[in-house]
């Protein structure tokens, strides 16, 4: 049996990894455009990693959507939200996080999770990249604690975003991707879902004052 | 006849949102939910008469099961514009909103209507997953169309939460088509229903438990079952009426489609039960809970949203014990729901315009004010009550008599959470049709017809299931295995 990991492999372990790392460092930032740029990164680098799984499968698919992820996750989402921070005058918020290294405590404790649940089914995998399955699961997972620990607007709306990265990353590391239809659809959803959340942080600015989502505890079943 | 079904809401979704303020703005929304309804009447002749047929190469399926909801789809939406025609020139009136919003509202309205039939139609997996985001993403901004602070927080609350579920379906998405490309081939095939359900017996069954504990749980979101179930009261009761009405009668069935075409791959792949289990205890669970915060609710549309959330919690049951019996009480049960709880959201919309508040405690004697408004809502509420002789009874009654039979323990929860949802809907809604009163007239008259023609239609199940819709269910129930 052959040990030794081929180039490409590595590779796509090292972006991987940096999606990982990425992830925990949105965990802990707590300004609102170094955070937005984390994103993009994160979103460049899975571009970068998908473009090397379609270098070595020759899949044509996979170009396009490295090409996709490209133009979206790093140009265009990116640019909006900074747009947005920049119209709604949020540029210099930051946030106080409570307890950082608990937070990243329990990121850890969710990676080590994720990895325990991914390994069976990467076992059953053939592609090139599944190692890297259980880090897009614990990517997914990070993302959805970011979500949770947030209390402001725009970060959760990083979150929302940086989970579906997570969830792009599983597709390609697991099955190489989707087929191309259903990628286009996904990515159209994500674009007008920012829109609309776009139009949205207008009215919650306005009739809030602030993009605080501590304000919104009002609904609930007394 | 498929393309116009799917090309009329469309179409006519882009050419609301250019009408603007043009006075045949609001026609145009009920003219296109009359045409879809035909042309979804032809299609399902069609269905019935020559089998099911695909269209788009093989990305659209049409099979007995799906054109069934497609027929309901459309008549809800028909009678809810229809419904909201009046009603949105009444919120007008009022003030509460605006020229440019009534246009966002239609023309968002016929979005709605498209992403769901493309989510019923679809063969694709992957494309059922976007065509339910997209139903989200055009609900949002029309639950929040009244932009007030509670608006707005539930519209949030609504998009974060369902964003987080419908995340989960796609990362199950991802894993079936892990699982199916085993099988099929990287052919571009692997999503396709039709293709899972031949090779159904080969896939992997580790993976395919967990792509469906993630579909469960994903499209369970937007199902409403517990525990991710809080946006769907707030999004019920803080957008405008006849939102809440598509919602409940609409949304939440296409949901429930979701999960059982993909229930119908995880029985053939996984040995046992392992599904229908699962379905069985979030169903129960999710009755339960509901059930019990029934009776806490001060503001009607969230008394009725949480109905909605119970009725899934049973229809989710139902279709867990599986078997012909039970699906079949499913879909009647959905059928029923559907009707009945668009329908008395259409009585609440007008109660609460005339009272002038959604607070139980301040609407009083609507018998009084408007009797027909009045038995429309005391009639709605025995019928969603499951009293016979209505629909509801029937499906309930045959859901109950399955469950006592095959899953005896399950009786008493049943019987329990049917037993506080009663109490507490009819002890609020009583004082609020009888007693004493002081409201105000409305300056456009209320479109009344289609609560009595939804409520006439479950009576009319009730007491009589026609030949034809009765081998329909079957067939979709045996789809189901």
């Amino acid at each position: 049996m052959n040990t030794t990991i081929p180039l490409s492999a590595q590779l796509i372990n090292l972006c991987a990894a940096v999606i990982l790392l990425l992830a925990f460092a949105m965990l802990a930032q707590r300004r609102v455009m170094p955070l937005i740029n984390l994103f993009g990164f994160q979103g460049l680098v899975l571009a970068g990693s998908t473009l090397v799984v379609a270098v070595t499968t020759h899949q044509a698919h996979l170009y396009w959507s490295a090409g996709l992820t490209l133009l979206l996750k790093a140009m265009l989402l990116p640019w909006i939200l900074h747009r947005l921070v920049r119209s709604l005058y949020v540029k210099w918020d930051v946030e106080s996080l409570v307890n950082v290294p608990t937070t990243m405590l329990i990121g850890i404790a969710l990676v080590i999770v994720a990895f325990n649940v991914a390994q069976p089914i990467s076992l059953l995998s053939h592609t090139i990249s599944r190692g890297t399955l259980g880090i897009a699961l614990a990517t997914v997972m990070l993302a959805f604690l970011m979500m949770i620990t947030r209390t402001k607007a725009i970060p959760q709306v990083v979150g929302f975003l940086a989970m579906e990265n997570g969830l792009f990353l599983a597709a390609t590391s697991a099955t190489y991707g989707m087929p191309m239809v259903v990628e286009l659809g996904i990515a159209l959803d994500v674009l007008v879902g920012v829109i609309i959340l776009g139009v949205f942080f207008f009215q919650i600015r306005d009739q809030f004052d602030s993009l605080d989502i501590s304000h919104m505890e009002h609904l609930k079943d007394d | 006849m498929f393309v116009i079904l799917l090309a009329i809401p469309l179409v006519s979704g882009a050419l609301l949102t250019v009408a603007g303020e043009r006075t045949w703005a609001p026609h145009l929304n009920i003219i296109a939910s009359v045409g879809t309804f035909l042309a979804s009447a032809l299609l399902t002749m069609e269905i019935v008469t020559r089998g099911p047929r695909f269209a788009f190469g093989e990305q659209f399926f049409i099979d007995s099961m799906n054109v069934f909801f497609v027929a309901l789809t459309a008549f809800v939406g028909m009678t809810t514009s229809i419904f909201s025609g009046p009603y949105m020139r009444n919120e007008q009136a009022h003030g509460r909103l605006s020229i440019p919003r009534l246009r966002l509202y239609k023309s968002m309205y016929q979005l709605f209507m498209f992403t769901m039939l493309v989510a019923l139609t679809t063969n694709n997996m992957g494309i059922l997953w976007v065509a339910m985001e997209a139903a989200t993403l055009t609900t949002v901004l029309l639950v929040s169309l009244y932009r007030t602070p509670a608006s707005l927080e539930a519209a949030w609350k609504y998009f974060i939460l369902c964003g987080v579920g419908i995340a989960q379906a796609l990362f199950g998405t991802i894993l079936l088509y892990f699982a199916a490309e085993r099988v099929l081939g990287e052919a571009g095939n692997a999503l396709l229903w039709t293709h899972l359900v031949d090779v159904r017996g080969q896939l992997e069954p580790a993976i395919m438990a967990l792509a469906f504990i993630f579909l469960l749980v994903g499209y369970g979101t937007k199902v409403g079952l517990a525990p991710l179930h809080n946006w769907l009261p707030d999004a019920h009761a803080e957008g405008p009426t006849p939102v809440s009405a598509v919602l409940s009668g609409l949304l939440l069935n296409v949901a429930l489609y979701a999960i059982l075409r993909c229930k119908v791959l995880a029985d053939g792949a996984i040995p046992g039960e392992f599904a229908g289990n699962l379905m069985m205890g979030f169903g129960l669970l999710t009755l339960l809970l509901a059930a019990f915060f029934l009776g806490r609710q001060k503001d009607i549309k969230r008394m009725f949203a949480y109905s909605s959330i119970e009725h899934m919690g049973l229809i989710t049951f139902a279709f867990g014990m599986g078997g012909a019996v039970a699906n079949f009480a499913g879909f009647l049960h959905m059928t029923m729901h559907s009707l009945t709880k668009s329908a008395i959201f259409f009585a609440v919309g007008h109660a609460t315009q005339k009272a002038g508040t959604q607070m139980m405690a301040d609407i009083r004697g609507l018998i009084r004010i408007n009797p027909v408004i009045g038995w429309g809502l005391m009639l709605g509420t025995l019928a969603i009550l499951g009293m016979p002789p209505f629909g509801v009874f029937a499906s309930e009654f045959m859901i109950l008599t399955h469950a006592m039979k095959y899953y005896p323990w399950t009786t008493p929860i049943l019987l329990l959470a049917l037993g506080v949802a009663f109490a507490s809907i009819f002890g609020k809604v009583q004082p609020m049709v009888f007693g004493e009163t002081h409201a105000k007239r409305l300056p456009h008259a209320p479109a009344i017809t289609p609560v009595f023609v939804h409520l006439a239609i479950v009576l009319m199940l009730g007491l009589y299931i026609p030949p034809y819709l009765t081998r329909w269910f079957h067939e979709a129930a045996r789809m189901l295995g």
